[in-house]
């Protein structure tokens, strides 16, 4: 029993990271029609931010949970003005080849600079030790990561549902050409809703810092498991990110009770499945084209 | 005054309008009759600035429409309601009213809408795509009122409703023209154009094959609706 809550706190960590980096994908997609396969590279980007932080300035995690978000996302609006709005309306094609060829471009600089072996990065002291849960002690960062994950995904979600950028966003996401033809200057948005995309990931890097080595390809072995995520979502929904995220997360961990081996193939089944018996995803209500 | 000059339009290599030209004045509307494929949408995206492949001159009063592109016709006075109603799945209702811009004094209040359109008031926080098509019709419609558009371009507003919800729309737009906007209408219900319709462009192929009088209609709905194939 202890095994099987420990491992469903696991999963909820693990989709943590799935939220928060499938919604940044979803809201880029949605309004911009680009899969952006540089997300994991800017997950990274953040966590190497705050561990620069750390060494060069003495900043620490909490200035740095705010810090890192808001540089990636400036950088991530500098890059759609110069990169990304040229490849707008174009085959996609150009889109992957673009973010991917950014993706391989971050990762090596970054290698270049810090080396392949990972950086360790400190707990912060609050959140340092374990609570006992009952039955089960679990780590207190991990609850964090767990609490404000789920924070910050609600709170996307609220803005998305309840605001007139959310408004414009969700028009947007599901006919751009239309809400064009209604007045309403869809290009405007796509700049800040880039750089919010990204910021979301910088963010999950932050939080993926001190539980994870700071390395390269922190991100890469990240990125394709969180794609997985999005298409069960539903790509470009909101809600459906969110809830992929963590449904994810707590069946692979889960999975692993029963074989260690399944963990690592419980989204691409659950892919795989969906897509045969509902390939707009979980709460998809784009068409597939 | 909407005036068209000359407008070509082409879906690559294949020309789908070939030298358009017509006029329409505040308080009058006018509709472009044609059969399915004579080009009737296509004028309509090119008039709203969706489609590219195009030539000619569209303006609006003094104003030279061409370099403009979607958002700003919208804003120069331009409501679109398209064939498909334009209806939003993860909007309710009243979103479909807020969405677009409100352009000066002859935007409607939510109010003045909800008066004129009494289910949409009843389902105002509802998911849109739960109306039935002709309350979707009427959103689409109440849309572009609602934003303060001068000209209203309507693309078979009647399309599969029923006979009481066309009389319904057939009452707006003789308000919208006492209240001197444009319209444009693309119909295939010749009943329908002509009781609510000033004068009546056909369009075949591509091209303006003449222009008609209400009564001309009228009088010529036999040979009409057989050019029309309906």
């Amino acid at each position: 029993m202890d095994f099987l809550a420990i491992q469903l706190f696991n999963g909820l960590v693990n989709g943590a990271f799935y939220a928060l980096l499938s919604l940044g994908l979803a809201v880029i997609f949605g309004m911009m029609r680009i899969v952006n396969f540089a997300h994991g590279a800017f997950y990274m980007l953040g966590a190497f931010v705050a561990y620069v932080l750390l060494q060069q300035a003495g900043i620490g995690f909490w200035p740095s949970l705010v810090i890192a978000p808001l540089a990636i996302a400036l950088a991530g609006m500098v890059l759609e003005r110069l990169l990304i709005r040229r490849i707008a309306g174009v085959d996609p094609l150009f889109g992957f080849l673009l973010t991917f060829g950014l993706s391989l471009l971050i990762q090596d600089a970054m290698r270049l600079r810090f080396g392949l072996q990972g950086q360790p990065y400190a707990t912060p002291a609050e959140l340092a030790g374990a609570v006992s849960l009952g039955a089960v002690t679990y780590p207190t960062y991990r609850l964090f990561v767990i609490a404000f994950s789920l924070a910050v995904s609600l709170a996307v979600w609220y803005a998305i549902e309840r605001t007139r950028l959310g408004m414009v966003v969700r028009a947007a996401t599901e006919r751009a050409e239309l809400t064009r033809a209604l007045g309403v200057d869809v290009d405007r948005w796509t700049t800040p809703v880039f750089g919010f995309g990204l910021g979301l990931a910088a963010l999950a890097g932050v939080l993926a810092a001190p539980m994870r080595n700071v390395s390269p390809l922190m991100g890469s072995e990240l990125i394709i498991l969180t794609f997985a995520v999005v298409v069960i979502g539903g790509m470009g929904s909101i809600k459906g990110a969110i809830a992929a995220g963590f449904l994810v997360g707590v069946l692979s961990s889960v999975g692993a009770i029963f074989d260690p081996a399944i963990e690592g193939i419980v989204a691409f089944a659950l892919m795989a499945v969906l897509l045969l018996v509902r390939p707009s995803g979980l709460f998809g209500s784009l068409e597939t084209s | 005054m909407l005036e068209i000059t000359g407008l070509s339009a082409w879906y690559g290599e294949a020309q789908a309008l070939r030298e358009v030209s017509l006029r329409a004045s505040p308080g009058e509307v006018v509709t472009l009759v044609g059969r399915n494929g004579a080009g009737k949408s296509t004028l309509l995206r090119c008039l709203m600035g969706l489609h590219a492949q195009m030539t000619g001159s569209v303006r609006l009063g003094e104003r030279d429409l061409g370099p403009l592109g979607p958002v700003r016709r919208v804003h120069a006075g331009l409501g679109y309601v398209p064939d498909d109603r334009g209806i939003y799945s993860s909007l309710s209702v009243e979103e479909h009213l807020l969405l677009p811009p409100r352009l000066g004094q002859s935007a409607w209040t939510l109010e003045r809408v909800y008066d004129a359109f009494p289910a949409l008031r009843a389902r105002r926080q509802q998911t849109a795509s739960k109306l039935s098509g002709g309350e979707q019709q009427m959103l689409a419609i109440a849309r572009v009122l609602r934003m303060g558009a001068r000209v209203l371009l309507l693309d078979e507003p009647t399309e599969g409703l029923a006979p009481i919800l066309v009389q319904q729309i057939a009452r707006l737009l003789v308000d919208a023209k006492a209240d001197a906007l444009t319209i444009l209408l693309v119909e295939q219900n010749l009943r329908f154009a002509t009781s609510v319709a000033d004068r009546h462009y056909l369009l075949g192929q591509g091209e303006i094959v003449t222009t008609l009088a209400n009564d001309e209609v009228k009088a010529r709905e036999h040979e009409l609706r057989q050019h029309l194939g309906i």
